[in-house]
């Protein structure tokens, strides 16, 4: 049976075909080159990558645009928009590769030829699988079907037979799937991990292709073929006669396809015979040390490739010497020669833990619980370590030795609703680094989940993290259910928002075990020695329940002290602005603007954007457009245009370093101080200046690579108060309201001259119905903004994979300061259209002391302490559309370096704090809002008993 | 209806060459309508563009004129008549009944006219009406023939393309989504199937996404409706090249399409019997299907009386030839053709042994 597929030609697939070669190279997640171009929106250079692998004789093509950090789908339809234009590369069938529907649906409505899809499983059960091949029937392609199923990925010969022939029935029983339409990816699998059950994958492979080719007719197979030599990664002079050899035996077993780089394979017969032979000992699992013998071969390859490196004096030293001194001083450059020698010289890889890496790693522990080493220091330290491990765990798990037993094993987690997790990632850093076994759950992590994990994962201590305040509440909750579930385990409280008071207050006593409140990671393994040693245990608990009560008992006494007004009287003190004799400035727009950085594109300006020129009508018929030119240099101008939407402004993040406040970056690593004088300290002077220039050169990386999205938007609105609320308007008319912000007002007792603010003073009031209407004292306006950093989740996550939890971290913190400096510079483009900044002159430091007219104070700090006033915002501004950032139960934005907040523009407009409010302002608030009096009393329990 | 299980059509297609009426188009403009014809009594008040030209609109305001071409067709010999809905989409109207002149047009004006509850509403009417009146005109000479007739819904190409950019400067960009001509085409199926025609022609395909679209429509409007036809798929090609519009080949074009297991698949329109040929005698080489062939009379020719050089004597044996060289089943003519065409070709035709096709895989 034929299988027949086209692009602008037709490609039969006959039995006497030959080898289909699908090119590979315009895939984004395993193309470097094909990566960055997309990622800079070079579609024109990623076109080339695509003609090349054209003329490299590739026979299909396949694209692949899964990158979380673009629009995948978008992606799909512009680059196959754009091959549809180029007839040399539109010759061929295109194989629309993604793991996500979807995306494979938008590349279906683009292909006018017969295309393969790439693919679809039993993943998800047979009822999507059907849907999704009925759907593909329609769109009129062929499949490529993953030996995948609701157990996950088949890894064994009678798996994927099995997987197989169950696809077969229901595609051509139940899905009117011609057989010939069917193509197999039975799972090429890597081998020679030093792994037991890896050994005979590539076997199983080639034995599936005979079993699939007689026993499924019609049915053809296919692979991604430089799965199979991951091991062997850098070492192409292995990895290509890998490939060779593995095609050689699979062709001959019935493989039909399979992805390749296209134009760089290596013939079988040109392998050099020992490397060959070494090469199918592997392959075929010919022989039990068939693993140690490719390796040893390919170390003499790597040696004789590499260039000899200059040694520094401390590599004359013993092994022991150099993996000590690469812990303290965080090298990572030798970590795996290092370790491999050790390993040699031990019995087992699991002494070279034991030994000299736990050595090296308790001096680490010394220095920093003496002082003299800071944290940015102990995480790179970690990161040598954790790099050494994963170099031993193939030899270890194939020794099927158990490994180091850890001392304690604690699960971590970020509470539900909260998305920010730099000082709990530090935590668990400074933990493993101390032999604990770290089961981080991440960050939105449900109580349930939390003591589920604990109780399977038999920990011994859990620790939550958080942020913002809601996520006290979710705390309380833990530690509620903690104790219905009956659990003794230590508790430990960490984060920006907790306290020693609040945790003694709100969360001890509902958890009758231990539970501690941590200050920062310098205390953390303290802290879970003390609870985890037999011996101190007692000691320690007693002395901390002790101190909870003492905390306790102040803060009855504080609370019994405090004197508030009432909420009439707190108003009749409120902020004196005289509006008769002030006019506010009116924005130069209404309505929102929207900023983002396009990577790699230049910026254009609002001016254009919004009046593109007329082109050209459909004119399909007289065109002739077959052969459409190619983009000239006018339509890449178009296209940025267009990209540019009306009101759409293209930024980079280069512009938004100089509005960085370094010094909470430091902070966030626990060094204190201000930036830049932090420099001259004597003590942590230097330290930081080696974190600084750490951070510089992965910013600048960021930077150049464009690796993180920045997108944000702003708005202005008419706006009037009534009262402690603001209200806004469609328009000028200020006849139709769209929203309105409900504001708390101080009610603490004030010395005299002082007031209990409001943001709401801040406003121009509604003007009085009988008053001449729109007199200029009353037209007032109220801004918002919303701004975020995309993809730092995601490449902390590529960091962490790579053993480096040192730039993982960093990359977040750089990008919550990016975050912050992005809305710095938005404030500074609302002053300006705004009017009265246009004329500023602020220097850095000026700018970082906010001397600037008019605040941004933000939902969920003092000023405006409800969250919930950030569902109101986002609304307005469509964030969610517009900056991608979404809100979850407890109002945290996420991605988690987001932020968003209020513009003001009155000069008199200043921070302050609501501090503790009375339970009138409780019951008036909710009457306001329109919600029940306890939901209001959850969000703002910190303000109704503020001492904690 | 059926007999052996076939469909009659296939029946008659194994017995012998299949005859398709020839141009409507072109008969229209021998009655040289005026706008107020165009309009009729129901839209003579209409605010909108002139209507003259819009031949679709013919089948409410002047359906007797439509279904006298309808006979004369029958009688010059005609097994299959096709309805007069070349255009009767959403988009393929939107010039003359959708108000409104964006300056770009868009995906995101060709959304609104896809979605625009009135012209979705008219664009009903006028299939519906079409296939009734063809309906009409087939069933009254069937029975007075005693020769079963067959009405073949028509579904044109549109004036935008799903895979072909309109601005030379903008490689990228798409006027139309596949899912607005999903829409559009789904309009006009579902009216023409409630109708009641035999079968769903698609043709003068340019654009292989435009058809491909239409092929996902018509599967979608056979559920809704639940009435199920043979399918008829026509491409075109535009020049010697050997391919469509959009720049695929016609054997590329028929991969592309086989999927809805088509009864008939063949070429139509844009060249004449002799540019025509080639492409004729590559797809009965290639092609699994029932085989059609409907030129136009020629390449256009503003001095000729239709605006196409040949006539019914020297049109019938070029396309005759071809039914005896044995790569065909149904023969019939596009733009420049009459009834006068279709007389001389059928007698011709029904000479010759109509192509063989295997079994297997000729029925939906």
């Amino acid at each position: 049976m034929i299988l027949r597929l086209s692009g602008l030609e037709p490609v039969n697939i006959t039995p006497e075909f030959g080898f289909v070669v699908i090119g590979e190279r315009t895939n984004i997640t395993g193309s470097p080159k094909f990566s960055k171009l997309i990622l800079a929106g070079d579609f024109e250079g990623a076109l080339a990558v695509a003609r090349q692998q054209v003329q490299g004789g590739a026979n299909l093509l396949d694209v692949n645009m899964d990158e979380g950090m673009i629009d995948s789908e978008a992606a799909m339809i512009r680059f196959l928009n754009l091959i549809g234009s180029e007839p040399e590369i539109a010759r061929i069938p295109i194989v629309i590769d993604s793991s996500k529907w979807t995306v494979i649906e938008a590349g279906l409505k683009c292909v006018q030829g017969k295309a393969v899809v790439n693919s679809i499983s039993l993943k998800n059960g047979e009822e999507e699988f059907l849907r999704q091949a009925r759907l593909i029937r329609r769109y009129g392609a062929a499949a490529i079907v993953m030996a995948f199923d609701q157990h996950g990925q088949a890894d064994n010969f009678q798996r994927k037979i099995d997987i197989c022939s169950r696809a077969y029935d229901l595609l051509t029983k139940q899905a009117d799937f011609p057989a010939s339409d069917i193509i197999f990816d039975p799972n090429i699998l890597t081998i020679a991990t030093g792994l037991e059950e890896h050994r005979n994958y590539a076997v199983d492979f080639i034995e599936a292709i005979r079993w699939i080719k007689k026993n499924l007719p019609g049915a053809r197979v296919s692979g991604g073929v430089s799965n199979i030599s991951f091991s062997f990664r850098g070492n192409n002079t292995v990895r290509e006669a890998m490939h060779a050899a593995f095609l050689f035996h699979a062709i001959r077993a019935g493989l039909d396809m399979g992805i390749v780089n296209a134009g760089q394979l290596a013939v079988y017969e040109e392998i050099e015979p020992d490397l060959r032979e070494r090469v199918e000992d592997v392959l075929l699992n010919r022989r039990d040390d068939a693993t140690e013998r490719l390796v040893e071969f390919a170390e003499n390859v790597k040696a004789k490739d590499k260039t000899p490196v200059t040694h520094d004096a401390w590599r004359e030293e013993p092994v022991e010497e150099r993996l000590k001194h690469a812990l303290v001083k965080g090298i990572v450059d030798y970590i795996d020669t290092d370790t491999e020698e050790a390993r040699q010289k031990c019995k087992r890889p699991l002494d070279v833990i034991e030994g000299p890496l736990m050595a090296g790693m308790s001096v680490v522990g010394d220095l920093f619980g003496s002082g003299k080493m800071f944290l940015p220091q102990v995480v790179k330290s970690a990161r040598v370590m954790k790099k050494a491990v994963a170099y031993l765990l193939p030899f270890m798990e194939a020794e099927k030795s158990a490994g180091a037993k850890p001392q304690g094993r604690i699960v971590m987690a970020t509470v539900k609703g909260d998305v920010h997790d730099i000082g709990k990632n530090i935590v668990a850093v400074v933990l493993q680094c101390n032999n604990y076994d770290v089961v981080d759950l991440g960050v939105m992590v449900p109580a349930a989940k939390i003591l589920e994990t604990a109780r399977e994962r038999e920990a011994d201590v859990i620790g939550l993290s958080g942020l913002i305040t809601p996520s006290l509440d979710e705390m309380v909750h833990v530690a509620q259910e903690m104790e219905r579930e009956g659990f003794r385990l230590p508790l430990l409280i960490g984060g920006a928002t907790t306290s020693r008071a609040h945790t003694a207050v709100k969360i001890a006593p509902h958890y009758r075990a231990s539970t501690v409140h941590v200050l920062d990671a310098s205390r953390a393994v303290g802290v879970v020695n003390s609870l985890l040693n037999e011996e101190l245990k007692s000691a320690f608990d007693k002395k901390t329940r002790e101190e909870y009560e003492r905390l306790r008992q102040e803060h009855a006494a504080k609370t019994r002290k405090k004197n508030l007004l009432t909420l009439d009287q707190a108003r009749a003190n409120r902020t004196p602005i005289d509006w008769s004799s002030y006019v506010p400035p009116e924005p130069e727009f209404l309505g929102v603007r929207v900023y983002a950085t396009s990577p790699g594109s230049a910026g254009c300006q609002p001016a254009v954007a919004g009046s593109l020129p007329a082109t050209s009508e459909d004119g399909s018929k007289t065109s002739g457009a077959t052969k459409v030119q190619r983009a000239s240099r006018q339509a890449a101008e178009m296209d940025r245009l267009a990209a540019c939407a009306p009101q759409k402004i293209s930024i980079e993040l280069s512009d938004l370093i100089e509005y960085i406040d370094w010094s909470p970056f430091f902070h966030a690593w626990e060094l204190r101080g201000r930036y830049p004088a932090i420099f001259d300290d004597p003590k942590i002077g230097k330290q930081s200046r080696e974190l600084f220039d750490d951070a510089q050169a992965l910013l600048h990386h960021i930077v150049t690579k464009n690796l993180l999205v920045a997108r944000g938007v702003h708005a202005f609105w008419p706006a009037n108060s009534t009262g402690d609320d603001v209200e806004l308007y469609t328009d000028e008319e200020r006849s139709e309201k769209v929203a309105t912000f409900y504001f708390l007002r101080q009610q603490i007792q004030k010395p005299a001259g002082q007031f209990n603010h409001c943001l709401a003073d801040y406003i121009a009031p509604t003007p009085n119905p009988q008053s001449a209407i729109r007199n200029p004292q009353s037209a007032d306006y109220l801004g918002g903004f919303a701004v975020s950093i995309h993809g730092a989740d995601e490449l902390a996550e590529e960091f962490k994979r790579q053993h480096d939890d040192y730039t993982a971290i960093m990359n977040k913190a750089l990008a919550d300061r990016l975050a912050e400096a992005f809305a710095e510079y938005l404030h500074r483009q609302t002053r300006i259209a705004w009017g009265f900044g246009r004329d500023e002159q602020l220097s850095y430091a000026d700018l970082i002391r906010e001397k600037y007219r008019g605040i941004r104070p933000a939902a969920g700090y003092p000023a405006c302490p409800d969250h919930a006033e950030k569902r109101t915002l986002f609304d307005l501004l469509e964030a969610q559309k517009n900056a991608g950032i979404k809100l979850t139960e407890s109002f945290a934005m996420h991605p988690g370096a987001s932020v968003s907040g209020l513009y003001f523009s009155h000069p008199d407009a200043k921070y302050f704090g609501v501090g503790q409010i009375g339970g009138d302002q409780v019951v008036d608030y909710a009457r306001r809002r329109g919600e029940p009096i306890a939901a209001v009393e959850k969000r703002l329990a910190p303000n109704l008993d503020p001492s904690v | 209806m059926t007999t052996n299980g076939l469909h009659p059509l296939e029946s008659l297609l194994r017995e012998r060459i299949v005859v398709l009426d020839g141009a409507m188009g072109t008969m229209i403009q021998q009655y040289k309508l005026s706008e107020q014809d165009y309009r009729g009594q129901r839209f003579a008040d209409w605010k909108g563009k002139d209507l003259k030209g819009s031949l679709e609109l013919l089948n409410l305001t002047q359906p007797q004129v439509v279904e006298e071409i309808h006979a004369a067709y029958l009688d010059a010999g005609a097994d299959v008549i096709e309805t007069n809905t070349f255009s009767g989409t959403t988009i393929g109207l939107h010039d003359f009944l959708f108000q409104g002149e964006p300056k770009r047009k868009d995906q995101e004006f060709f959304q609104r006219v896809v979605d625009d509850v009135d012209l979705r509403a008219l664009v009903h009417e006028i299939n519906f009406e079409a296939a009734r009146i063809a309906r009409h005109a087939a069933d009254r000479v069937a029975n007075e023939t005693g020769q079963q007739r067959f009405v073949g819904g028509s579904m044109g190409p549109l004036p935008v393309a799903g895979s072909i950019s309109p601005d030379v400067n903008d490689p990228a960009f798409r006027a139309v989504s596949f899912d607005q001509l999903r829409q559009t085409y789904f309009d006009e199926a579902k009216a023409l199937l409630e109708g009641g025609v035999d079968l769903l022609i698609v043709e003068t395909i340019f654009d292989t996404l435009n058809g491909k679209a239409a092929l996902f429509a018509i599967t979608e409007a056979s559920e809704k409706t639940g009435r199920r036809v043979p399918l008829m798929i026509s491409g075109t090609v535009i020049d010697k090249s050997g391919r469509n519009l959009s720049g695929q080949t016609v054997e590329a074009s028929l991969i592309s399409l086989a999927h809805a297991q088509p009864l008939i698949l063949g070429l139509n329109c844009s060249l004449g019997p002799d540019e025509m040929e080639s492409f004729v005698e590559e797809l009965a080489r290639t092609s699994p299907y029932y085989m059609s062939a409907y030129p136009n009379a020629g390449l256009p020719d503003a001095l000729s009386p239709t605006g196409f050089p040949e006539t019914a004597e020297t049109f019938a044996p070029k396309v005759a030839k071809w039914a005896e060289n044995g790569w065909l089943n149904v023969v019939g003519g596009c733009c420049g053709t009459t009834p006068d065409h279709i007389r001389a070709l059928a007698k011709l035709a029904r000479q010759f042994l109509p192509r063989v096709v295997g079994t297997e895989i000729s029925s939906t």
